[in-house]
């Protein structure tokens, strides 16, 4: 059985004028431990409130609907009542900028033994032992556990808020761009030492970013998101080598790499409001390959390789070379 | 504005089409750190963030040079001296051919006509009550260009169709929050372009913007590069840098460590630092796994610059007569003309 | 290329205020949006229009003697008459003219002393900040009351003065958040960029600053105002108003100094405490209103309110 099942997932905003708009629109996938999944996207796309959903952290202007199996457990079953037992014991998140949120007025020791306390994970001098174990466990020094957090540098602080996420010894870490803000040097510290951690402490690893190569280079399956959909998902060789999305194409494309000798591209237009519903498939004004089916239908997930899956139009071409 | 200046960048303008746009040498640019009472009582030396501590480098016409580098290594602080924005203590700049290092308030309009910088935030660097042709012609008011409201009208329009706002007429009257992030970028970049400068200073231009818009606004600066602007490109993303720029500089603790044609640097790093730098810049192909030489801690604080060379306490490769000789920029032996290197090993 | 807005908003957060396209469009918005302020706006200016169409709009003369002394109300008179036989509600009509002129004149000087040094010292700070923020604080606290008895009783009680007198007591609060507003919009991108520009100062502080001001400065000169009617109505009710003019505390002190309580005329005194009340919290409602409109929007509330909600999954066909 497979540790975190997402099935169907969709959120809705109320928006305040009247009406919603449509965030998640039936997002799905599943990690194992140990395993590490990339959620990708751009601004808007739904992967942050994707995550956000999972911890049940939305906004009371938020509607869910779809299932989150923890172990078989739907965990949203009825909203926070089900989600709070599990919510840093099992899955616990790194948010972005977390780096800017620790508490200024507190040790970082006693910010990472409060969530132990507070779920009754351990206490007392037995949890502070543990707050230095696990500072020792990310690269810092014990000793920075009587240390305030406007005493760390960025990364350090990082590092600091990634150990209280694992506090409580959770099975699921969700990271939402962890090293956004950071240096590539200390970017890439960072990287090592979550797919340490995820080998180590056998902890399935959900990043999300918009860091196609930061991706590549750290999780071996990846789901590209676009519109609060999944436009493909798939072992990132495949995503990259053989991509079956124009989307996840041209995102790669898009990206420059340091001795990619092919040009760089843009693409053009910008992503659709999600306040009304899309007719068609929601790429399709700015996509090179759309043909006559893709603005009238609605293109579904559909299997491509193994574990691969996408959707969109092209697939079903027999003639479709992945360009 | 003083006669004499007049009269320098007048004899200046026949000059020779390939003397450097920019030229500069050994700037030196500190701040200094704030110390409490005590410490101004007990008579303690005053301590300095070193933030440019040496850095020379050219900038020609229809060039562009990104500077790269990680954080507090002093790319944004060169730019801005260069600018004329931050005082350098020391050094020269020279904006064709003219020496600009002293140059005092006054005479420094003129000047930011020639000079333009891109900012950093597209969501920040607009003025939300203004519509978009009212930030593309404000500066032109500023400046006194353009005689008549026909006038400045038509060469408002026309940098909004430089930088591929069309319908120029239609952009002209959005709002800022009307824009997306790409979009209000290019109203930023034609802002400067209305004034016709020579130089453009690009502060990570595209660092705010999605991936896929990127591409767009770089070869944007390509273009106009082409035109004959010759561009400062400050970034933290070597991959960018090595796609757009004609030559790289990188930057280290105050210093330029290295500097060559962009292949070059990429492809064959000379000096320590740009090695580990690029080995963990991640790639884009999964099946590409550079051995990453992760430098161990974090870059120093520039008030304590290391005696010797300045990288010497995190370099793989360092030898004890490194704690010693602070190397200057040279060719090493194994590169081609013009990429140079700071580092006693090569 | 589209133009609609991007709707890559994180959940939760909402954009910054919107800018006004039209001149005084942030109060026409207030007003329109916050039924609060929309009670009060009427209020404020349901008295404006009853001081400006005073002689109008009175029953009867000011000085005209209707009746006897403390006359009751009746039907002529719906309340009553004073001391001098005068009917109430004429002189309440002209007390207005009085009270609200005060009130609005002194706020124009503190609005103008305050926000010219809010101003100077939000945008140049430094020096200039440091030796204006200590003559804010000296004004600070020098007390209301014994301050204005003293400067009446040494220049002479005539309405300049006044005015001059409560606009120098109230300039201080608006120099504060008008400095503080100013520092931080002086920190914003785009105004570093104007000055990267080659902009002068003059150009920055009118074309980018000001129009970010004008609003909590609009907010709090409604509130300002509130507080100078008080302030008249109480330097008129100590005797240090302008003799030669009826206003609200005059009338009030008239009714204390000849004796209306012991002669049960509450008709003297109750109506001029109401008509001073009303406008002040007009006043109140309209600014407070302003103020909540213009706090910070940003709610990020991704670990706020848990209270989202859970819809069913309905079959693929019905979404």
């Amino acid at each position: 059985m497979t540790l975190l099942e997402v099935r169907d997932l969709h959120v809705w905003f109320d928006l305040p004028h009247g009406g919603e708009l449509h965030a998640v629109q039936g997002v799905g996938f599943e990690v194992d431990p140990g395993q590490r999944l990339g959620l990708v996207g751009e601004s808007g796309c739904g992967k942050t409130t994707t995550i956000l959903a999972l911890m049940g952290l939305l906004p009371g202007n938020a509607t869910v609907a779809g299932s989150v199996l923890l172990d078989g457990e739907d965990i949203l079953a009825v909203g926070e009542d089900t989600v709070r037992p599990h919510r840093w014991k099992d899955v616990a998140m790194v948010f972005q900028g977390a780096m800017n949120a620790l508490n200024p007025v507190r040790t970082v020791g006693d910010q990472i033994v409060e969530p132990m306390e507070l779920h009754g994970i351990a206490e007392g001098e037995a949890a502070r032992r543990s707050a230095r174990e696990l500072l020792e466990m990310v690269g810092i020094p014990g000793s920075g556990a009587s240390r305030y957090p406007h005493e760390f540098s960025g990364g350090m602080r990082q590092r600091a808020a990634l150990a209280m996420a694992l506090a409580c010894q959770p099975q699921v870490l969700l990271a939402d761009e962890p090293t956004t803000a950071l240096d590539v040097m200390v970017q890439a510290q960072i990287l090592e030492m979550l797919v340490a951690l995820s080998t180590e402490l056998n902890l399935a690893l959900i990043l999300v970013t918009h860091d196609l190569p930061v991706v590549a280079q750290v999780c071996e399956r990846a789901a590209v998101m676009y519109a609060g959909r999944i436009a493909e998902a798939g072992p990132v060789d495949a995503l990259y080598h053989d991509p079956r999305h124009p989307y996840t194409r041209l995102l790669f494309a898009a990206t420059p790499d340091l001795h990619g000798e092919r040009d760089v591209v843009s693409i053009p237009g910008t992503p659709p409001r999600l306040d009304r519903p899309i007719v068609g498939c929601p790429f399709q004004p700015r996509c090179d390959r759309a043909f006559e089916p893709c603005p009238v239908e609605r293109p579904e997930l559909m299997g491509v390789g193994s574990n691969h899956i996408a959707a969109c139009h092209l697939n079903t071409v027999a003639a479709w070379n992945g360009a | 504005m003083k006669p004499s200046v007049a009269a320098g960048l007048a004899a200046q303008a026949s000059a020779d089409a390939r003397a450097p746009l920019l030229d500069v040498s050994d700037l030196q640019t500190r701040y200094p750190v704030r110390r409490g009472i005590a410490a101004a009582i007990a008579r303690r030396p005053r301590r300095f963030v070193r933030a440019v501590d040496g850095v020379s480098f050219s900038l020609f016409p229809g060039e562009l040079l990104a500077l790269v580098g990680e954080s507090g290594c002093g790319k944004t602080t060169t730019a801005l001296s260069v600018l004329k924005l931050v005082v350098a203590q020391d050094g020269t700049i020279r904006f064709k051919g003219q020496d600009i290092t002293r140059l005092r308030h006054r005479d420094l309009r003129p000047l930011r006509r020639r000079m333009q910088l891109i900012y950093q935030d597209p969501y920040e660097s607009l003025d939300p009550r203004f519509r978009v042709r009212q930030t593309v012609e404000e500066p032109l008011i500023i400046h006194r260009i353009g005689g008549s409201r026909a006038e400045r009208r038509r060469r408002v329009l026309d940098a909004l169709a430089r930088v591929e706002l069309s319908p120029p007429e239609l952009y002209a009257e959005r709002y800022p929050h009307e824009l997306s992030g790409g979009q209000r970028q290019r109203v930023a970049i034609a802002s400067s372009l209305v004034l016709e400068p020579e130089l453009l200073v690009a502060d990570e231009p595209v660092s705010m913007l999605d991936v896929s818009v990127r591409a767009g606004i770089l070869s944007l600066l390509d273009g106009l590069r082409r035109s004959g602007l010759g561009t400062l490109m400050i970034t933290h993303d070597l991959s960018t840098a090595a796609h757009f720029a004609d030559r790289i500089a990188v930057m280290y603790l105050g210093r330029i460590v290295e500097e060559g044609p962009a292949r070059e640097v990429v492809h064959n790093p000379q000096h320590p630092y740009t090695k580990a730098l690029l080995s963990v810049v991640p790639k884009r192909d999964p099946r590409v796994r550079t051995k990453p030489q992760v430098l161990k801690g974090e870059t120093p604080d520039p008030v304590q610059i290391p005696r010797g060379c300045r990288f010497h306490p995190r370099c793989p490769v360092a030898e004890p007569r490194c704690r010693t000789i602070d190397p200057t920029l040279h060719r090493g032996a194994k590169s081609v003309e013009r990429h140079l290197a700071a580092c006693v090993l090569i | 290329m589209s133009t609609a807005p991007i709707l890559g908003l994180e959940p939760g957060v909402t954009a910054d205020v919107v800018p006004a396209r039209r001149k005084g469009g942030f109060v026409w918005q207030v007003i329109r949006e916050r039924p609060v302020a929309a009670v009060g706006a009427s209020v404020v200016l349901a008295f404006v229009l009853i001081a400006v169409l005073a002689p109008v709009l009175a029953p009867y003369g000011l000085h005209e003697r209707v009746g006897p002394v403390y006359g009751r109300p009746s039907r002529q008179h719906l309340l009553g008459l004073d001391d001098g036989g005068i009917d109430m509600i004429t002189l309440l009509m002209y007390g207005a003219r009085t009270s609200l002129l005060v009130g609005f004149a002194a706020t124009l000087v503190a609005g103008v002393i305050g926000g010219g040094i809010g101003i100077l010292a939000g945008y140049f700070g430094g020096a200039v900040d440091a030796v204006l923020m200590r003559v804010t604080d000296y004004f600070l606290v020098i007390p209301d009351v014994p301050f204005m008895i003293v400067v009446a009783a040494l220049w002479g009680p005539s309405l300049t003065h006044i005015i001059l007198v409560i606009g120098l007591l109230l300039w201080t609060t608006t120099a504060r958040i008008v400095r503080s507003q100013v520092k931080s919009i002086r920190e914003r991108v785009y105004v570093k960029r104007a000055g990267a520009m080659g902009a002068g100062h003059a150009r920055i502080v009118l074309r980018h600053i000001l129009p970010q001001v004008a609003p909590i400065l609009v907010a709090n000169v409604v509130l300002t105002i509130a507080v100078a009617i008080f302030d008249e109505t109480a330097l008129s009710f100590l005797g240090l108003g302008d003799p030669s003019k009826i206003s609200w505390g005059k009338i009030i002190e008239n009714a204390f100094q000849r004796t209306a309580l012991s002669s049960g005329a509450w008709w003297a005194i109750v109506p001029a405490g109401i008509c001073v009340a009303l406008p002040i919290l007009g006043c109140t409602l309209v600014g407070q209103a302003m103020e909540d409109a213009l706090n910070p929007r940003l709610r990020v509330s991704h670990l706020g309110a848990r209270k989202f909600r859970v819809r069913a999954m309905v079959a693929k066909g019905e979404l």
